[in-house]
């Protein structure tokens, strides 16, 4: 008997652990799968460079006009016959079959038109669409077009790793301040563990208010408007609670004999903090900082309203007037972008690439965040081993 | 017979470089230290025994100030001198009195870096850069620990590749480094074996002849073996003060002569 319960028991752990990996496999496979589409060539190098370095455009396409009216003909006529046969009695399998065979003949024939239709329609980034000297003549042609369909996610990818980058480089230097102030020279007390405690709860506050302090701060009040800067801000605050409580755990994670050991040499507090505890809590930091900033990079509510723009033409360090410029102005973000893509265009065979490529995209990037991270980790660690 | 309050322990026996006077250390409201008078003379062995929780540790740490580091810890009244300077003095800088008053752990506390950083690290601090300095200072301090023939071939190794009782020695080693003149010593062999002990206390009767030091230990042997005085506390007061052979032999004071018959303690 308690054997069963046994079973059952180990059991129940594992499918739910085959559930949640199986879950995370499909995600990741279905973007990796449908975003390599985009993201990779057959022809060398293998990497499709327009992609990932042009700016997005917009997708102009001409389709045969002839074929597609038989197209369209061709699913309304088996949507009919479809309605034909589910309205047949059960005796009329002769009549049935019949319907079948015609059903089947006209999906080969849309088959068939499908792949003359994609050899035969016409395709235009906005860059040759503007070049043409002449428009396709709209009696051969069916014309629509896609916005953010044609192009490259280029500024995207440059507008993310400069947020990334910056947040980071802020939320480092804020941490690191606040987490030795709180583990090194701040007195054990109820104000520390408020403070403690107040810090934890910030990283429960959503995304969503994250972007309106952000805005009404740095946007509004500093006037700094949608820009590079008041989004690392945001980003850095974000992701800062979960620095400063990280750091710190890895700096009373230092055994206290290192201090004592350093201060009985004669070496002031700071010079102790500053070469007998940084460096040996810094494996401990980066990798929580690094992970930190990964997972705020990849929220869309903070930049939306402090730093992202929908569309932007020039990439950050064209068209500046004066160096300062740089941080004053909005950039174009991945995650920002993956929504606009995903909820504002619609899904179809022209749109498809450019929702998958860019969040497969990004997927690599934050990949390379995380593993970038354990890599340092290790590389750390082995420096300074205890 | 417990000390009179105003009477010196040791006082007129050699030449004093610690002066204890009405000594009162508390932690927050529960005092630790009662009016403690002593001298600790020049270039010999100080060793304070007594039973856990007499304070014997808690005192030795008043003299490199390291009770600092704990907020709730304070002098009641007295002071302690060192060469004749109150040490708890407003004016005095508690880096250049740590430089004199070296320390040696109970654990030992090498810092995850090499060998050779180690020794070298009280000197880095102070600003010392010149490799030929270091190097010098490197080999004279391990020499004087007796571990240079143990480790002159792995001097950029990590040192906490070491056995226990030569990371004991690496931390003497390293606190003889910025040259102070008196050595702390809490407990320094109580984490170490036998034959590790034995070197340690060899290396303490070397260092004696160049420097004073103060050890708290846990065994009356060691303290038998090593000191040249011997003080004995209990529940925070010092109750004896003498020469090691008349602490051991002749106790005066009924407690003493009951902790070292191991009646208590």
């Amino acid at each position: 008997m308690t054997s069963t319960i046994e079973t059952i028991t180990s059991w129940t752990f594992r499918l739910a652990t085959y559930f949640v990996i199986l879950c995370a496999g499909y995600l990741f496979l279905d973007i990796a799968v449908n975003g390599s589409k985009a993201v990779f060539t057959t022809k060398a190098p293998f990497i499709n460079v327009a992609f990932l370095t042009e700016k997005p455009q917009t997708l102009h396409v001409f389709e045969p006009k002839e074929i597609d009216a038989e197209l369209k003909s061709s699913k309304a006529k088996i949507v009919s016959l479809k309605a034909e046969s589910r309205n047949l009695g059960s005796g009329e399998t002769e009549a049935s079959s019949e319907l079948a065979t015609q059903i089947e003949a006209l999906e080969k024939r849309i088959k068939a038109l499908d792949i003359e239709r994609k050899a035969g329609r016409l395709m235009y980034g906005d860059n040759d669409y503007r070049a043409l000297t002449e428009e396709p003549s709209s009696e051969q042609y069916v014309y629509s077009n896609y916005a953010y369909s044609g192009g490259g996610i280029g500024p995207a990818i440059v507008g993310t790793c400069l947020l990334v980058a910056g947040s980071i480089t802020i939320a480092l230097i804020l941490g690191i301040l606040c987490a030795v102030f709180l583990s090194e020279y701040s007195r054990p007390g109820k104000t520390l563990q408020l403070i403690r405690l107040s810090v934890l709860n910030l990283s429960g506050v959503p995304s969503i208010v994250f972007g309106l302090f952000g805005f009404g701060m740095f946007v509004l009040f500093f006037d700094w408007g949608v820009s590079l800067l008041a989004g690392w801000f945001t980003l850095a605050i974000m992701a800062l609670p979960v620095i400063i409580a990280a750091s710190e755990e890895s700096m009373r994670a230092i055994p206290k004999g290192f201090r004592e050991g350093s201060l009985a040499l004669g070496a002031s507090k700071w010079t102790t903090i500053r070469t007998n505890v940084l460096p040996y809590a810094m494996p401990g930091i980066l990798t929580s900082s690094i992970m930190g900033v990964a997972r705020v990079a990849g929220e869309t509510a903070p930049i939306m309203f402090t730093a992202a723009f929908a569309l932007r033409d020039q990439l950050p360090w064209e068209g500046l007037k004066q160096p300062t410029d740089f941080f004053f102005q909005g950039v174009m973000a991945l995650p920002y972008h993956i929504y606009v893509v995903s909820s504002k265009i619609p899904q179809n065979e022209y749109t498809r690439n450019m929702q998958y490529g860019a969040a497969f995209v990004f997927l690599l990037i934050v990949g390379f965040f995380a593993l970038s991270s354990i890599i340092l980790r290790i590389q750390v660690r082995k420096k300074y081993k205890w | 017979m417990s000390t009179e309050s105003n009477k010196i322990a040791g006082e007129g026996t050699g030449t004093p470089i610690i002066k204890i006077r009405n000594f009162d250390f508390a932690y927050g409201d529960s005092q630790a230290l009662f009016n403690i008078n002593m001298d600790i003379n020049e270039k010999e062995v100080t060793a304070f025994i007594g039973p856990s929780g007499c304070g014997k540790s808690t005192f030795l740490r008043c003299f490199n100030r390291m009770n600092d580091l704990i907020d709730i810890a304070r002098i009641k009244t007295g002071e302690i001198q060192i060469s004749d300077v109150n040490i708890y003095d407003k004016e005095v800088d508690v880096i250049e009195l740590r430089k004199h008053v070296g320390m040696v752990f109970q654990k030992s506390n090498p810092f995850p870096k090499s060998i050779y950083d180690n020794i070298a690290y009280g000197l880095r601090i102070q600003g010392v850069k010149k490799k030929v300095e270091l190097d010098e200072v490197v080999e004279r301090c391990l020499r004087s620990a007796a571990l240079w023939d143990e480790v002159k071939d792995r001097l950029s190794e990590s040192a906490l590749g070491m056995s226990g009782g030569q990371q004991q020695r690496l931390c003497i080693a390293r606190a003889l480094a910025v040259q102070p003149k008196i050595l702390l010593m809490d407990e320094p062999c109580s984490a170490l074996d036998p034959i590790a002990t034995a070197k340690v206390e060899e290396l303490i009767h070397e260092l004696k002849k160049d420097y004073t030091i103060v050890i708290v230990t846990h065994s009356m042997q060691q303290a038998a073996r090593v000191s040249d005085r011997t003080a004995f506390f209990y529940l925070g007061k010092l109750i004896e003060y003498g020469q090691t052979d008349q602490i051991f032999m002749t106790p005066r004071d009924p407690q003493t002569e009951a902790y070292i018959s191991g009646r208590f303690g």
